[in-house]
């Protein structure tokens, strides 16, 4: 790791990683999200549990700072997201935030390894290739690095986007509905493996679903608050 | 990013080819159109360099500077050979040159007349002597290359201009090579130059200044073979007057007319033009069809990509970068379009040299570059841009969250 991420690292290695304050979102007068007050402390893995349309995505888009909060603050390594500028919003993220879809998200125009090439030059400007290698085969697609996305199975994608997610080195890793898609048996690998890669990287684990199926998993489980009607 | 420009065009690769070529296609023509009027236009410039006018027999003024100013079309006819003195002896001209036509060595023309003709051109020798005594030639660079003739060569003309060695040839008077000129770029490269006395020689006309033969009456001599002619005269102004006086003059004589270069060769180019005109015309509407051609595939491409831009932004790609990898996909494509297109535009040019004689012998060269080209390329690659830049600038009215909550 090279010397901003750890100085940032050490600056807020005592705080909470990421800590909303009085957070919630209303659409159109309605309120879709409600969390107040909550912390993610560094290397914890969290679950947030709920049912369909009790704002999980809603949060994690104000999480990553893709969206912003009609009430409340949320406050990434230290930086209150809202408040940042869009640009600096937008480095924050870059720098710290890894992200995992239920739709992958990959690009199908290149192969996994340059999926993961590109998302590494955005994120830290330089690409590793060694690192890349390292992270392909960590997660078990030695044999596919060359494959582009369209030609690879459900779990293979899955693997490729956590590779993905994760070759940037982020401090946070957040995952929307992940398994949601999946059967047991693959809903179960991917959960080894987000927490397998994110030990090995010292991640944080941030997972929103509403798949009961993984639930025992995570010990740090939490819920929003039922949304209050205007 | 470059490589996901790259990686994108690749992966519509059929699209991104059909509109390489569209685009090659367009810029080949109006390359092609520009090359082939300029080299032309330039090459009339050149033929008629020094010539203010043509005096020669009436008929179509065009005609007469075609025949003897670039040597592709037949002569009108004859004038008298004093016109040349008459010529001469006007306030206001510097020279009047006489050429004698009407012979030919396999297809190239023999001229006969002076050796202020070479120099008139710019012509100097390669090696030998100018020609001086009847029946001497001096022979172009081309018909030197091509015939290989040597210095003390003799050869046979044949009567007609252009169906080489066809004609009923004049076996009893053979020229000899005494001189080769070096290269200029004009028509004088594609020409047999002798004495005026050389081309009446063969054709039984005599020298005015020689005895009559033993035997012949005058009136014998003239039926025989008519005065002594010259098919046009070339005349070099020394004085602006000449320009205004001269033309007027020589019309107002019966058998002779006066045309100036300049003036047919633009009528000329005007009526060419008209046609290069329509088939430009035509050459920018393919550029711009080939513009809106990759307008729609990006266009049409950027919506299924909307879920991958929105993810690019994810991951760290600022708008500015993305709005840059899609112009670049559309620089990209027009990059190749118009390199292509140069390399097909002078491809064709150089074929067209390599397989018809006469665009040869009319200097078409695929291997010159005209400062237009770099306009046309400008063109190309600026209708690549803005075709790429209008759907980029979607990005800027994309809402991330959405688009990642719905594309897909
Ligand atoms: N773009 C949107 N426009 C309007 N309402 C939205 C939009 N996105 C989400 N919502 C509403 O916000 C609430 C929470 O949605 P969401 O955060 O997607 O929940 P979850 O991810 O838990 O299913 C839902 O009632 C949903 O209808
Ligand atoms: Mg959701």
């Amino acid at each position: 790791m090279s010397s901003p991420d750890t100085l940032t690292h050490s600056k807020t290695a005592q705080g909470p990683l990421v800590e909303a304050r009085g957070l919630s979102h209303a659409r159109d007068g309605r309120t879709v999200m409600a969390i107040g007050d909550w912390q993610l402390q560094p290397g914890a893995h969290a679950l947030l549990l709920g049912p369909s349309g009790s704002g999980k995505t809603t949060f994690i888009n104000i999480v990553t700072g893709l969206l912003t909060p009609s009430h409340g603050t949320i406050s990434v390594a230290g930086e209150v997201m809202s408040a940042l500028p869009p640009a600096a919003r937008d480095a924050l993220r870059r720098r710290t935030i890894g992200l995992v879809f239920q739709t992958l998200r990959l690009i199908p125009a290149l192969s996994v390894t340059d999926n993961l090439a590109l998302a590494q030059q955005l994120a830290l400007g330089h690409v590793d290739r060694a690192a890349i290698a390292g992270m392909i085969d960590r997660v078990g697609l030695a044999h596919r690095a060359a494959a582009q996305p369209r030609q690879l199975s459900q779990g293979e994608g899955q693997r490729a986007a956590i590779a993905r997610a994760l070759i940037t080195r982020p401090r946070l890793v957040v995952a929307d509905e992940p398994t949601s898609a999946l059967d047991d048996t693959n809903a179960a690998r991917m959960i080894d493996l987000m927490f397998d890669v994110a030990d090995a990287t010292g991640a944080t684990l941030l997972v929103a679903t509403h798949d009961g199926r993984i639930a025992h998993r995570f010990a740090n489980r939490f819920n929003l608050m039922a949304p209050v009607a205007a | 990013m470059i490589g996901l420009s790259l990686a994108y065009l690749r992966d519509r690769g059929l699209n991104t080819a059909l509109n390489i070529l569209l685009l090659a296609l367009s810029v080949a023509s109006l390359v092609i159109l520009l090359l082939f009027s300029s080299q032309l236009e330039n090459r009339f410039d050149k033929d008629a360099q020094g010539i203010d006018m043509v005096v020669g027999a009436k008929g179509s003024p065009l005609q007469l500077i075609l025949s003897s100013v670039y040597h592709v079309d037949i002569p009108t006819g004859n004038v008298p050979l004093d016109t040349v003195d008459l010529l001469r002896r006007q306030l206001g001209v510097a020279e009047a040159i006489p050429l004698a036509l009407g012979d030919s060595f396999r297809s190239f023309r023999i001229v006969g007349t002076e050796p202020a003709y070479p120099a008139l051109l710019g012509a100097s020798l390669a090696d030998g002597r100018m020609f001086a005594a009847k029946m001497e030639a001096v022979i172009g660079a081309d018909v030197a290359a091509r015939t290989g003739a040597t210095l003390g060569q003799r050869f046979v003309g044949g009567h007609g201009m252009s169906s080489g060695d066809e004609g009923p040839k004049h076996e009893e008077t053979p020229f000899i090579v005494v001189g080769r000129l070096k290269p200029t770029g004009t028509v004088i490269d594609r020409l047999i130059l002798t004495r005026v006395e050389s081309v009446w020689g063969v054709h039984g006309i005599e020298d005015p200044g020689e005895d009559h033969h033993e035997g012949e009456s005058a009136e014998d001599h003239e039926a025989h073979a008519g005065a002594a002619e010259v098919t046009a005269v070339l005349v070099r102004f020394g004085s602006p007057i000449a320009a205004v006086r001269l033309p007027g003059f020589i019309n107002r004589q019966t058998n002779l007319q006066a045309a100036v270069p300049a003036v047919e060769v633009s009528r000329l180019l005007a009526l060419v033009g008209v046609g290069l005109d329509a088939v430009r015309a035509f050459a920018v509407l393919l550029m711009l069809t080939a513009g809106l051609s990759i307008f729609v595939a990006l266009l049409t491409a950027l919506k299924e990509r909307e879920g991958d831009m929105a993810m690019l932004r994810v991951i760290g790609a600022s708008r500015a970068a993305i709005i840059g990898q899609v112009a670049s996909e559309g620089l990209i494509l027009a990059s190749a379009g118009a390199a292509l297109g140069l390399l097909l535009g002078h491809g064709v040019i150089g074929m067209a040299a390599a397989s018809i004689e006469q665009l040869r012998a009319l200097g078409l060269n695929a291997l010159t570059f005209h400062p237009g080209e770099a306009l046309i390329v400008a063109a190309a690659l600026g209708i690549g841009l803005i075709a790429a830049l209008i759907p980029a600038l979607r990005v800027l009215k994309t809402d991330i969250a959405e688009t990642l909550a719905n594309a897909r």
